[in-house]
């Protein structure tokens, strides 16, 4: 620690505390306020030891505790219908959610961000980021199968960004690689509002069987308190504390040191030995050591459990023997798990341990006193009850304050920007989109993952969701897509939060999987700022209210407060992650076209929808008005008729709209295979009253680009009618080879081989 | 027939590339490192990863596991023996196969369906294809470079030992494309490229057919199943 070193000449034992009650300690340093110091005084009776302050400080902080966010949160857990719960095994506060997916399968999945560390370090940050996501998944017992991360990075064109990026990414290739693991999707944004707060969120999932199911809690006593994994050093000390959870200033001391090292193959070894631990029925329970280390593991462990622990510190294996209490206390060392083990399986438990070349070490055990005791060098040094730290934390209700510039931009639309109107201004515009940063190809991204191995990724990039298979038999699987529009959320934070969740779970209909469980990381500027909490309780609120009239349940996730330089918070930006069940991925649908001659359709009405759309910020470098309506009862309503047609297997494939609108579905479909088409959007125009470049651009809800083949086309218009979903032929896939092209008749025709240099073109350029 | 896939600390593809063998009509036998047993098996896999976290380099921990001096006496005493990626570097780092892998020259990973042609098919790995073949095979690595010095080059493109080639462009900037190469008897087969990720349609690369229906990875198989039992 600098300046405030935590290390006293003597050991600070809970005597020592009681004896010298006026003691100054470093409570500020470390991140706490004086109403939350003198509650710790007031819960123990007394000043806490060197060692319980350094406890406190970890989980009373934003990151570890939810102080601000909680009293939002809770609505997660309240405004649920009982068909939310019908296949929910675990809800939110347990290390991830779990849903049951049938046939005796489970799946786990859960989004969490790392984005401080990883714009002081984005190579290091980025790559424990998903070695921590992934332990939350093993924690409960399952495997973990795939991963995605949904990205915030500055302005394409700025020198630093190039730094995070090239950081990021290699970060992220480097840990998920190494593990095994398929990264099958995710997304990227580059916004200036993210210029010094990148947003990096790492999604896992995990596949289970029911019986398999393990939650971490510390009961039975007389049961072993196991640490096992890496060595514990003096990487990440303060994490929670200091970095997660303090606003970047200009010219503060580099943070540097408080950013955890990861080695992943450390990680897969414990993948494969907890694997093992599990199957042999050798733990009680396992729970990952994540921010706040050790002081985080045994206060969870015991207060979902029996409620006592004895630890003898002086067990924990060092990587530097010169750590103090404090620092083994705080240290946030990656690839480390506690488990909890019945004496009699304790020889089973270090011979398995053993096997995979995995350092194990018994701390102490569960016991009936209702405190967590630790001792060290022999003498007492943190006595408390295990709750007060884990569970009763403070709860904020922060001011919130409507944003007073907020009327002036929602009335400032983006209908009264001039349109183009003639055939060669539509074609540019359609490729400056098509090239712009955020809606460019991310292959240059993805092309370092592995996106094979496991081998059952049944979609991924460029794919509008991931899809893995999870029973070999019988073809069971999952889809999953993450979103989030900064944009939207900025004009307007409840809507913004619920077009989220609705193109995510677009995206995941689309594959023809039907959507069943929510997990959502929230990003957002200081709490201690009430524009900024507004914007948070909006969203959370809208969040909550989409998922009810959906009906899917959120699962867990994780909240990134403080993401702010100075005064400028970042745009709010609520990721959404949908999961959804498919009976057989055999019967997914492609998101592009690969046949000749299949009709196009599009499902659902445009209207003129352009504020906060990509078109607006590229073409006008405009961001004002209300973002698009969003019909979440139409929503399931689409839903329900893409699981329809693709068990039929009606569909050719199934593209979403959303950022670009019709012209970026378009291209991409035909990209996708290299497949063109001839297009004509006059009926679509006369039908919704609209110009074609509303009909090109706008970001209307609800909308999905389908082909179908010939012959399934009367059964395919028969189910639209059928259940009252608007549909139109609006064109039909033309040949591939080097004369493809999308015409689009009477306006402009973009050979495919343009149209590809244009798309791929853009990232290369800047990070290459 | 049996064929054995060895599980390092750290291999990655294990469990894909016994699934490539099950779907060939083979029977896979999962093997330790740790082990000095082949437990009788008739062939031998040594799949993708990052074994030991790739420390020092690229299977050279991996090259001087226990079970390494039973697979080195069967590929000398003929068995066929498939080194996949980090396989591949292994049987390099055990001097089975000549020349080494380095970093990608782009200095990243790379994934991508990768098109090869078949250079030879005269190998216990390859009798099933056609010779001058194009196939699509995943590609994933982070070190694939192929080197070698020059005579040991000459003599590789001499003797046909080069058994798969790059076509477009060269991923990782390997000498002369040089995606596999074999031994002089054709029993040993090290390549960077995943057969056992085109195995199976719905899973492998994509093709002009259909999305990832790619399945060229399982003439591997196909071929040592051939040869074993010829």
């Amino acid at each position: 620690m600098p300046e405030t070193s935590l290390q006293a000449p003597v050991i600070d034992t809970v005597e020592r505390a009681a004896e010298t009650p006026d003691r100054e300690q470093p409570y500020g340093a470390l991140g706490l306020k004086d109403d939350e110091y003198a509650r710790i005084r007031e819960i123990l009776g007394r000043r806490p030891t060197s060692g319980e302050l350094a406890m406190y400080s970890v989980m009373w902080s934003e990151h570890c505790s939810y102080k601000s966010s909680k009293v939002w949160l809770r609505q997660f857990g309240q405004k649920v219908s009982p068909a939310m719960k019908k296949n929910l095994m675990v809800g939110m506060g347990e290390n991830a959610g779990v849903i049951d997916i049938g046939e005796g399968w489970a799946v786990t999945f859960k989004i969490e961000s790392h984005n401080h560390p990883s714009y002081v370090e984005p190579f290091q940050g980025a790559a424990t980021g998903v070695g921590g996501i992934v332990r939350d998944i093993i924690s409960m017992g399952a495997r973990p199968v795939g991963v995605m991360d949904a990205l915030r990075f500055g302005a394409v064109d700025s020198p630093d960004t190039a730094r995070v990026v090239h950081g990021v990414v290699s970060g992220i290739s480097f840990y998920g690689n190494c593990l095994g693991l398929p990264n099958i999707g995710g997304e990227t944004w580059f916004d200036p509002v993210y210029q010094s707060n990148p947003l990096v969120n790492a999604l896992a999932v995990g596949v289970l069987r029911h019986e398999d199911l393990h939650l971490a809690n510390a009961r039975g006593v007389g049961n072993k308190v196991v640490l096992f994994g890496a060595r514990t050093g003096g990487d990440g000390i303060g994490g929670a504390s200091i970095l997660a959870s303090d606003t970047f200033s200009e010219g503060g001391p580099t943070k540097r040191p408080a950013v955890q090292v990861g080695d992943p193959f450390a990680e897969k070894v414990l993948i494969e030995c907890c694997l093992e631990l599990f199957r042999q029925g050798l733990v009680e329970g396992i729970q990952d050591l994540g921010a706040a280390g050790i002081s985080c593991a045994t206060a969870e462990l015991a207060s979902n459990g029996d409620g006592g622990m004895a630890i003898d510190l002086d067990q924990v294996l060092l990587r530097d023997p010169s750590l103090t209490a404090e620092e083994i206390l705080m240290s946030e060392s990656q690839e480390r798990m506690m488990a909890i083990v019945r004496p009699e399986k304790l020889d089973g438990f270090l011979a398995l341990t053993e096997k995979w070349d995995v350092e194990t070490s018994v701390l102490g055990e569960v016991t009936d006193t209702g405190r967590l005791r630790i001792t060290w060098h022999g003498q007492l040094i943190v006595d408390v009850d295990p709750r007060t730290v884990a569970v009763d934390s403070p709860v904020y209700e922060r001011p919130i304050s409507r944003p007073a510039w907020i009327d002036a931009v929602n009335a400032d639309t983006a209908a009264a920007l001039p349109r183009p109107e003639d055939g060669d201004e539509l074609r540019e515009q359609v490729l400056r989109l098509l090239g712009s940063p955020n809606l460019a190809d991310k292959s240059w991204i993805t092309d370092q993952y592995d996106r094979y191995v496991l081998g059952n990724t049944a979609l991924s990039y460029p794919d509008d969701a991931g899809m893995i298979r999870v029973d070999e038999a019988s073809g069971l699987g999952f889809a999953i897509a993450t979103d989030a529009n900064g944009r939207y959320c900025y004009l307007d934070p409840y809507q913004g939060a619920q077009l989220a969740l609705a193109e995510s779970y677009r995206n995941v209909a689309v594959t023809g999987a039907t959507p069943a469980a929510v997990s959502d990381c929230l990003n957002f500027g200081s709490p201690e700022n009430p524009e900024v909490m507004w914007q948070f309780s909006q969203a959370v609120t809208g969040l909550a209210d989409g998922c009810l009239a959906l009906e899917v349940p959120v699962t867990g996730g994780n909240v990134s407060l403080y993401n702010q330089t100075g005064d400028q918070p970042i745009h709010p930006t609520p990721v959404v992650a949908v999961l959804g069940v498919i009976d057989d991925v055999a019967r997914r649908i492609p998101s592009g076209w690969q046949d000749e001659g299949h009709n196009l359709y599009l499902l659902g009405t445009t209207s003129l929808e352009l504020d906060g759309s990509a078109w607006a910020g590229v073409v006008h470098d405009h961001l004002g008005g209300r973002p698009p309506a969003v019909d979440l009862e139409r929503e399931k309503d689409l839903a329900a008729l893409l699981a329809a047609a693709a068990s039929e297997s009606l569909l050719g494939s199934a593209h979403d709209l959303a950022d670009g609108g019709l012209a970026q579905a378009l291209a991409e479909s035909a990209l996708r295979f290299g497949v063109g088409a001839r297009m004509w959007l006059g009926e679509l125009c006369e039908r919704d009253a609209i110009d074609a470049a509303t009909a090109l651009f706008s970001e209307s809800t609800g909308r999905v680009l389908v082909s179908v083949p010939r012959e399934d086309d009367v059964r395919f218009v028969g189910l639209c009618e059928g259940r009252g979903y608007p549909v139109l032929r609006i064109g039909v896939t033309d040949g591939s080879g080097p004369d493809a092209a999308i015409e689009v008749q009477d306006l402009f025709r973009i050979p495919l081989d343009e149209l590809r240099v244009r798309w791929t073109a853009t990232l290369p350029a800047h990070f290459a | 027939m049996r064929i054995g896939v060895i599980t390092f600390p750290g291999s990655l593809d294990d469990r894909d590339a016994a699934r490539g063998i099950r779907i060939a009509g083979a029977e896979p036998v999962p093997l330790w490192h740790g082990d000095h047993d082949l437990q009788g098996v008739d062939a031998l896999v040594l799949p993708g990863g990052f074994s030991y976290g790739d420390y020092l380099r690229c299977g050279a921990i991996a090259a001087h596991s226990p079970i390494m001096t039973e697979v080195i006496e069967a590929a000398n005493s003929g068995m066929p023996v498939l080194g996949i990626c980090n396989g591949f570097q292994m049987l390099t780092e055990a001097h089975l196969l000549p020349g080494g892998l380095i970093r990608n020259e782009a200095g990243a990973f790379v994934c991508r369906d990768q098109r090869l042609r078949v250079e030879s098919t005269n190998t216990q790995w390859t009798s099933a294809f056609e010779e001058g073949e194009e196939i699509v095979i995943p590609l994933k690595n982070g070190e694939g470079g192929y080197i070698a010095d020059t005579a040991t080059i000459e003599r590789l493109e001499g003797e046909g030992r080069v058994v798969f080639r790059y076509l477009g462009a060269n991923p990782n900037g390997s000498i002369n494309d040089i995606a596999g190469v074999a031994n002089e008897r054709g029993n040993v087969v090290g390549l960077m490229p995943h057969p056992e990720h085109a195995v199976e349609p719905g899973f492998g690369p994509d093709t002009a057919a259909a999305m990832r229906s790619g399945v060229d990875g399982l003439r591997f198989f196909q071929s040592v199943l051939q040869t074993v039992l010829a």
